[in-house]
Formats: C-alpha cells, sequence, structure tokens
C-alpha cells in the first residue's frame, strides 16, 4: 500500500511541473504581450521594465526564464499583479481561497445529502413513478446553466418577492470571523445555486450504479439468505455503488475548490478563487493568470491522488500491488 | 418435507410466451438427495429459484404449488419467505467467483446470515462461522474469516458459498450446479463434502446439474427435465441402469467412460430448442430417432415410482435397449 501512495505522488509532482513548464509558455506565447510590461504592471517606467527583464533573466535561455519565474513566484513570492500594481499574487490568492471553501464545502453538503438520497430513493422505487420523476428532476438540475439559475434566483429574490425575502441579502460575502451568521445567509443562494447541477449528477449517477448493482450475483445470494431487500440496497449495493460517487466526488471537490465554481462566485458577487482567475483572465493579469492556474491544478492533481487512494480503501480488490 | 406439484413458470415476452418451467412434480423427504438434471436451458435453474421467490421477472407468472414441510409456500410475500430464505432452505449458486459481495470479508458475510436468523452475538456468530468455515475445509480459519473473497480460489470461495448456506442448519439445501464452475479435482472434493454435510447436519439436498455423473455418484433420486417439462423421474439406480426415456438414453451415452475405445464422444442430435419453438406434443419429438406419430401429442408422466413421459410401450422399448426389430 505504501509503494502505491508513494508512486501517486511522484506522479502527481510530474504532473504538476508539467503544467507549470505550460502555465510558464503563455507568458511568450501570448501575441500581442510583452513578458515584461506583464510583469512589472501596468504603465511602468523603462527604467522598472529593465529592472524587470533582469530580474526576470527575459534575455536568458528559456529554462533560466522558468527557473527564475517559479523562483520568484513560490519562494520569494514577490510576484505583482499586473493590473493592482503593486499588490502581491500569493496573498491575493490566500485572500481569496476560504471564500471558494466556504462556496463548495457548504454546497458539498447539500448536494451529498440531497444527490445520494434522491439516487437511493429512486433505485429502491425503481419502474414506479417516483423513479423517472426524480431522474427527470435529476436531469432538469443538470441542464440549467448555473448563471442563469443564479441570477434569476438573485432576481426573483430581490425584485419580485423581495417582501418575502426581506432577510436574504443581495450579494457579496461576509467572512464568518465577522459574523457567522451573515456569512451563512450570503453564502445560502450560492449553496444551493452550485449544489443544484450536481445534485442532479449525483442521484443519476447512484441510480445506475445501484440498478446495476441490485442485478449483481451477489445480490441474488443475499435474496437467499433470507436479507430484507432494505438491508440489501443499503448494505450490499450502496457500498458498492459508493466506490464510484466517492472518486467523482473527489475529482469535483478538487475542481472547485480549485476555482471551478467561476460562475457561482461572479453572479453573487463572492470574491473567491474563481472571480479572481475570471477579473484576471479579462485583464489578460498575466501573473494572476498564473497563480490561479496552478492553485486549481494543485488542487485537481491532489483530489486525483487522493482519490485514487481512497478507491483503494474502498475497494479491497484493488489493494494488491503487483 | 418438499412438495411440488405441476410447477409453472412463464415469462411474457414480446415474441410470445415462454414456458420455462412446465408442469414439474418434486418430492424430496429427510437426508434424501434429490437430483434434477438436464441441459442447459432445461428450466431447471428457473424452478428452484421460483420455490424461494427468488423469480423477480415482473413478466413472470409461476402457478402451481409449493409445500414445504405442509406449508404452501408459493406465492408468499417476501416478508413471510425471508425467515425461510438462509434459514430452513439453504441455497448454493452457480458461479462461486461472483457469489459474494467484494467489498465485505466473508466472516462478516456469514456472520450477517447467522444474526438474521438467530439471536447470536455478533462474537458467537464469528465463532460459529469460523467453526464452519473449518467444517468445510478452509485452513487456517480463525485468520481466514476475516480475507476477503476474492483472497480466496474458486474452490475455496464455493467452500466458503456452502459453509455461508449451511450456517443456520436448514433442512433443505438447493444447489445450483454447484461445481460447474471448478475443476474436476475439486469437484470431486465438493461433492464428497455435500455428503459428508448431509450426514453430519441432517439436510436434504437437491442437486441441480447436468451432468449424470454427479447424479451417479451423490443422488437418491432423479428427475430428468427437458425444455422446462420433467421426462423421466425416480429412483437414481433406477434411472441410470434401466432409463425409459429416449432423451434420458442419450444424456447417458453422452458420459465418456473409461476404456472406452470410440473416437467421437455420442452425442444428442439437434440443439436444445428455444423456448419459444417447443411442439404442442412431445418436446423431445424433434430430436427423437424413436419418433411416431402418437409424439404429436404431449405424452403424461406415468408409472408409478419410476415416471416416464414417453408413449414407447414397454415392448418397444425393451426391443430398441436390445437391439432387436421394434414391434410398432
Amino acid at each position: 500500500m505504501l509503494t502505491f501512495v508513494l508512486r501517486r505522488l511522484v506522479s502527481a509532482v510530474l504532473v504538476m511541473f508539467s503544467i507549470s513548464v505550460m502555465v510558464f509558455l503563455i507568458f511568450f506565447a501570448t501575441p500581442g504581450v510583452n513578458p515584461a510590461a506583464r510583469l512589472a504592471g501596468r504603465s511602468a517606467s523603462p527604467q522598472v521594465l529593465a529592472q524587470v527583464s533582469a530580474e526576470f533573466g527575459l534575455n536568458r535561455p528559456l529554462p533560466v526564464r522558468y527557473g527564475l519565474m517559479m523562483w520568484h513566484l513560490f519562494v520569494k513570492q514577490d510576484l505583482t499583479s499586473y493590473v493592482n500594481i503593486g499588490v502581491r499574487v500569493i496573498p491575493q490568492i490566500t485572500g481569496a481561497a476560504p471564500v471558494t471553501l466556504s462556496l463548495v464545502l457548504g454546497a458539498a453538503i447539500i448536494w451529498l445529502i440531497v444527490g445520494v438520497l434522491g439516487g437511493l430513493v429512486a433505485a429502491a422505487n425503481r419502474g414506479r413513478w417516483i423513479d423517472p420523476l426524480i431522474m427527470f428532476g435529476g436531469i432538469a438540475a443538470v441542464s440549467i446553466p448555473v448563471f442563469w439559475l443564479g441570477q434569476v434566483v438573485g432576481l426573483l429574490t430581490q425584485t419580485k418577492f423581495h417582501s418575502v425575502f426581506r432577510w436574504l441579502p443581495g450579494s457579496g460575502y461576509v467572512s464568518f470571523s465577522q459574523s457567522p451568521g451573515q456569512w451563512a445567509l450570503h453564502l445560502l443562494l450560492p449553496w444551493l445555486t452550485l449544489a443544484t447541477l450536481y445534485a442532479g449528477v449525483y442521484a443519476r449517477v447512484l441510480r445506475a450504479e445501484l440498478v446495476n448493482a441490485m442485478n449483481e450475483d451477489y445480490v441474488r445470494t443475499a435474496r437467499a439468505k433470507g436479507l430484507s431487500e432494505r438491508r440489501i440496497l443499503m448494505r450490499h449495493a450502496l457500498r458498492c455503488s459508493l466506490i464510484s460517487v466517492v472518486s467523482l466526488f473527489g475529482l469535483d471537490f478538487g475542481s472547485l475548490v480549485g476555482g471551478a465554481a467561476l460562475l457561482t462566485e461572479v453572479v453573487f458577487g463572492l470574491p473567491g478563487i474563481g472571480m479572481l482567475t475570471d477579473t484576471s483572465l479579462q485583464n489578460l493579469d498575466l501573473p494572476v493568470i498564473m497563480a490561479t492556474v496552478m492553485y486549481g491544478a494543485f488542487f485537481i492533481v491532489v483530489a486525483s491522488a487522493v482519490v485514487d487512494v481512497l478507491y483503494a480503501v474502498l475497494d479491497p480488490r484493488v489493494r494488491v500491488v503487483k | 418435507m418438499l412438495r411440488v406439484r405441476d410447477l409453472s413458470v412463464s415469462f411474457a415476452t414480446r415474441q410470445g410466451l415462454v414456458r420455462a418451467v412446465d408442469g414439474l412434480n418434486l418430492d424430496v423427504g429427510s437426508r434424501e438427495v434429490v437430483g434434477i438434471v438436464g441441459e442447459s436451458g432445461s428450466g431447471k435453474s428457473v424452478a428452484m429459484y421460483s420455490l424461494l421467490g427468488l423469480v423477480r421477472d415482473a413478466n413472470a407468472s409461476i402457478t402451481g404449488s409449493v409445500a414445504f414441510e405442509g406449508r404452501e409456500i408459493l406465492g408468499l410475500s417476501d416478508k413471510a419467505m425471508q425467515p425461510l430464505r438462509g434459514g430452513q432452505i439453504g441455497m448454493i449458486f452457480q458461479d462461486p467467483m461472483t457469489a459474494l459481495t467484494p467489498v465485505f470479508t466473508v466472516g462478516w458475510q456469514i456472520v450477517e446470515q447467522i444474526r438474521q436468523h438467530t439471536d447470536m452475538t455478533k462474537a458467537q456468530a464469528k465463532d460459529r462461522a469460523v467453526e464452519l468455515l473449518a467444517e468445510v475445509g478452509i485452513p487456517d480459519a480463525r485468520r481466514r474469516v476475516d480475507s476477503f473473497p476474492h483472497e480466496f480460489s474458486g474452490g475455496m470461495r464455493q467452500r466458503v458459498v456452502i459453509a455461508m448456506a449451511l450456517s443456520c442448519n436448514p433442512r433443505l439445501l438447493i444447489a445450483d450446479e454447484p461445481t460447474t464452475a471448478l475443476d474436476v479435482t475439486t469437484q470431486a472434493q465438493i461433492l464428497e463434502l455435500m455428503g459428508r454435510l448431509r450426514d453430519t447436519h441432517g439436510s436434504s439436498i437437491v442437486i441441480i446439474t447436468h451432468d449424470m455423473g454427479v447424479i451417479a455418484e451423490m443422488a437418491d433420486r432423479v428427475t430428468v427435465m427437458y425444455a422446462g417439462r420433467p421426462v423421466e423421474s425416480g429412483p437414481e439406480v433406477d434411472v441410470v441402469r434401466s432409463p425409459r426415456h429416449p432423451y434420458t438414453w442419450g444424456l447417458l451415452g453422452a458420459v465418456p467412460r473409461l476404456g472406452q475405445r470410440s473416437e467421437r464422444l455420442a452425442t444428442i442430435p439437434g440443439n436444445v430448442m428455444s423456448p419459444l419453438d417447443v411442439p404442442e406434443g412431445c418436446a423431445f419429438a424433434p430430436r427423437c430417432d424413436y419418433a411416431m406419430a402418437a409424439c404429436a401429442r404431449r405424452p403424461l408422466m406415468i408409472g408409478g415410482t419410476h415416471e416416464h413421459a414417453c408413449w414407447l410401450s414397454d415392448d418397444q422399448r425393451v426391443a430398441i435397449r436390445s437391439n432387436t426389430k421394434v414391434p410398432s
């Protein structure tokens, strides 16, 4: 098991390295972009440009440039934003991270509960009316664009039904340390909006896996043992189906924390990683882009490695390492 | 102990009605081993699944009577069947590789069954599980009880399944082709184990197989099935020594014998027909060397303790068997 984990870690590091190289190359492959200008900040003076050129080795060979860029990004941590002159990139990320984490954690809890329950109820009642109803609900949830849902819900609560929803704030974020109550209220609609899509996916995936599992030979054996249908579904079938759901969750969670909740954050005005990515892309703020991409990639790679290990924990058949 | 009368299982399909089982009668007494033999598709497994209510297809229609210890059990609800399944009637399935849930240890699965039907504590049930595993020949049972199914070989897994099925001392054990998926040496061991367990646990066994050799070794009585219908039934000695139905002749003829000189093994000509094409009369007539005009009408099982469903008269039969001219 240990060798398995170590090998996964090594491959994770290699993937991170490759991504960092690709991200680094956008500085030099993006058309109409002067790398020195992007690094120095908007409307920098020629002297600053020259200084930046020297510091980042922009006239030196590519590997040296890569090395120096990574050095500034991770070690010295003095990479500054192109748009917000002088504002360091790393603190921007660390400031935005808790917002995204709050959003994703809350939504994850909601979508897991709703999705797993929905999948279970649909599978337990397969063939009866509630099964296609839940599945249709799932498809609808998956099909509604997040930004549309967020906008419409926001509009409705703020204008038409404002009298009913007066207690619901418009947009923006209040940190947990400031006021837990306000923190939760501000995040309520974003949580529900983000959870909708994923709840739909998980309900459908789990139902399919459960129905498959219920047709397996081991379920027939369990029935012949005299177990109730409920126990067979909840213990035998669910346990075997959860393996794929957990793997899916690991990857979804990882990518969301890394910034994939972009649309939700923008619609609800939450200053998280997603919004940071969006703003920096619009302004072509290369230093920030680089940092957010690396941040996102890191989480996806870590999540993927964790999921692989978790898979081995959940499914004993996978543990045999050759 | 088990009395099956006129059991019929039909499935409504788009192409028509499929009679998977058509009029099966079966009697199993205490401590008896009854064999059900037939080719693939003869309906033997479906018949046994329907006994325990394991046929879950919504298009299935099951009629007839199944009485277990005097009580009618066909058509009972799941809830009423649950104490019987695994408690009074144990079942072993054909493929040991997929019969056990892969994510739980074998001990956990045996304990689950024991605790479903008895009041034992987890610790007591686990001890019982270790006992059972040792009884079926799993070495180092105390340690292996915590192993996962994939850590056992096919033969070992089948032993685990047998141990699990016997865990609550069922009165009846139904074994659906328990050795088909195993190699010949393991097959012999498993059969020997089942015979021993019949003696120690006192259960009756219904063994389903396509192998007449298994029947000859294990069964006290045997029923031969073809296309869902019983064609011959009686004490094993009688059916194997003096078979009466042409299909049984074919099955016995197909068993290779030690010292057999012929280069080609005997086969029954033709293929098992699709259940949709079963003729109105005798189902075996299309493949039978001795088919007559009378075979257009379905023969019923006649004959007392050794029954058969065939229009051949005794004289004709004797003539065929002794290779003399068959009187018409």
